[in-house]
């Protein structure tokens, strides 16, 4: 198994002294699904916006530990971050689509880039609509506002938008916590189908969404990483009596 | 135990609090209508072609106002000139950039207290500033400028709100999906908040164009029968030559001095309903 990102010994605490993360090490494999799952507050969150300094936005007091994505340190201040966040694509809790059409939220990203070549955009458009699973729901009405399709519908295009950027790491955060059961397993399956070609790092709204995705899974409990191994493994055989308690659904 | 009866019934309390609220808002509407009304009363009949396109004459008492309309209109688009840039810009910056530190503080406190300026005050500033001490003389540059300091705040202050509503969640896809902070500004903020920046931008040049007291110590002039011929040129403008008509000028007709009156208010309120069809335009289309 090849570790795509190493986290060594990470430490954050924001100003405002609420959600921290406390000595965190962990190895993030190649395609595969990397589940972080525990109750709120647990640091989750904040690990992921580390891992494309999207933390740099947020007030944050210290923040210590080195995270390596393919041997480079990110946190190192010379880190080009618009760079990194090309390799390094999210998609958020709440489907947020630019207020534009729906091509346009697609190219936007590479349009900053610089890329102008309509060719390029076009078939950036259509090879990360059909990667999303929604290019047959949308192919006939690419230049409709992209508020205009449904809560799934947005969130499968937010996750054709990271996708077109062609990254090589795709950080998930409760991609469906606003989403009904259908549009879920269709954001569920086209993970599944992207994760032979990037590592994917998941933030799921629930045990059983982390039981079902997870190649391996990394249980977080206030700032602190608890117990991190197979999904296969944590799920059934956990170690960690708190890990137990909360997948068999004691708390949490 | 029975509960005692209470002295009024709730019901009816209520019917009379709401009366009462509706009287105290309506009263807010009666006096726009009333001063437009007999604005329009008095000096409609004074209002014709020969009215708007004539030069003065007879001391005033006769002709048109035709240098005091376009002065007018100099004199805002002058004051769009310095002041809508400069707000916009210094809008972007408090909104997007400035961090919460005692410079930024100050920014604000200033931009506070030069909206709470009287308007006589920023005419003699205007005097001593452009006119004196930069000797642009009483000009159209001098008004100009003198108008911008005045309209800044409200430019400054409408553009930043209008900015500020723009969903933080945009800003933070942008970055992710690889855009700098200015490409995210340019691309998205900024077209997500021009509605709003507009309707400010208007409403500070329509009080631009109504004030008498910045203009008349640095660009108005009394009587001027022809158009300014450069920035450098003193004008005619509309506030101020109703002033001078209404106070300095004996046996004045009344139907013209109120006929400048409606135009001016014509100019004024039409920026106004303007911006109204701007902002509401734009509600009816916002995607978010």
């Amino acid at each position: 198994m090849n570790e795509k990102i190493v986290i060594e010994n990470l430490s954050l605490q924001y100003d405002d002294g609420t959600e921290s993360l406390r000595n965190i090490s962990l190895g993030i494999p190649e395609n595969a699904i990397t589940v972080l799952f525990g109750p709120a507050g647990g640091g989750k969150s904040s690990l992921l916006r580390c891992l494309n300094r999207l933390n740099d936005l947020s007030e944050v007091k210290t923040m210590s530990g080195r995270i390596w994505l393919d041997g480079e340190n990110i946190l190192d201040p010379k880190t080009d971050v618009i760079r990194l966040r090309r390799k390094v694509g999210m998609v958020f809790a709440r489907p947020v689509v630019l207020p534009m059409s729906i091509r346009s939220n697609i190219t936007y990203g590479l349009e900053v880039m610089g890329e102008k070549r309509r060719s390029r955009l076009e078939e950036a458009v259509e090879r990360s609509l059909i990667q999303a699973a929604l290019w047959e729901e949308v192919k006939d009405r690419l230049n409709d506002p992209a508020i205009a399709l449904s809560g799934g519908q947005q969130q499968r295009l937010c996750v054709a938008r990271s996708l077109a950027l062609e990254p090589e790491v795709i950080l998930l955060d409760e991609p469906t916590s606003g989403l009904d059961p259908i549009s879920t397993s269709k954001v569920e399956a086209s993970l599944q189908e992207i994760k032979k070609n990037y590592s994917i790092i998941l933030v799921p709204h629930s045990v059983q969404q982390a039981a079902r995705t997870a190649d391996f899974a990394a249980f977080f409990l206030q700032g602190e990483l608890v117990e991190y191994a197979q999904g296969k493994t944590i799920f059934t055989a956990p170690t960690d009596k708190r890990t137990e308690d909360y997948v068999t659904g004691r708390f949490g | 135990m029975m509960t005692k009866k209470p002295l009024f019934n709730r019901n009816l309390t209520q019917k009379l609090g709401f009366s009462l609220l509706t009287l105290m808002a309506a009263m807010t509407v009666i006096p726009i209508i009333v001063v437009v009304v007999y604005i329009i009363y008095a000096g409609g009949g004074a209002v014709n072609w020969e009215f708007l396109s004539g030069l003065p004459h007879d001391g005033m008492r006769q002709g048109g106002i035709m240098p005091a309309i376009v002065g007018t209109f100099y004199l805002t688009l002058g004051t769009a000139a310095f002041s809508v840039p400069i707000g916009i810009a210094a809008a972007v910056y408090l909104s997007e950039y400035a961090p919460d530190n005692w410079w930024t503080r100050l920014i604000r406190i200033a931009i506070i207290n030069l909206s709470g300026i009287p308007s006589v005050v920023y005419g003699l500033f205007g005097l001593g500033l452009f006119v004196l001490f930069l000797k642009f003389g009483t000009s159209i540059l001098s008004a100009s400028l003198t108008l911008s300091i005045m309209t800044l705040p409200v430019i400054i202050s409408t553009s930043e709100e209008a900015l500020r509503s723009v969903p933080q969640s945009f800003r933070t896809v942008s970055i992710s999906l690889g855009a700098t902070r200015w490409q995210t500004i340019r691309r998205i903020v900024l077209p997500e908040a021009l509605p709003g920046i507009i309707t400010g931008v208007i409403l500070g040049l329509e009080r631009a164009a109504g004030e008498t007291a910045p203009i008349l110590f640095t660009g108005a002039a009394f009587f001027l029968p022809r158009l300014p011929h450069s920035i450098f040129d003193a004008t005619m403008a509309l506030p101020y030559h109703l002033f001078v008509i209404s106070t300095q000028i004996p046996e004045m007709p009344f139907q013209i001095q109120y006929g400048t009156a409606l135009v001016l208010i014509i100019f004024v309120l039409g920026m106004n309903i303007f911006a109204t069809i701007i902002r509401s335009r734009a509600r009816a289309r916002r995607q978010w």
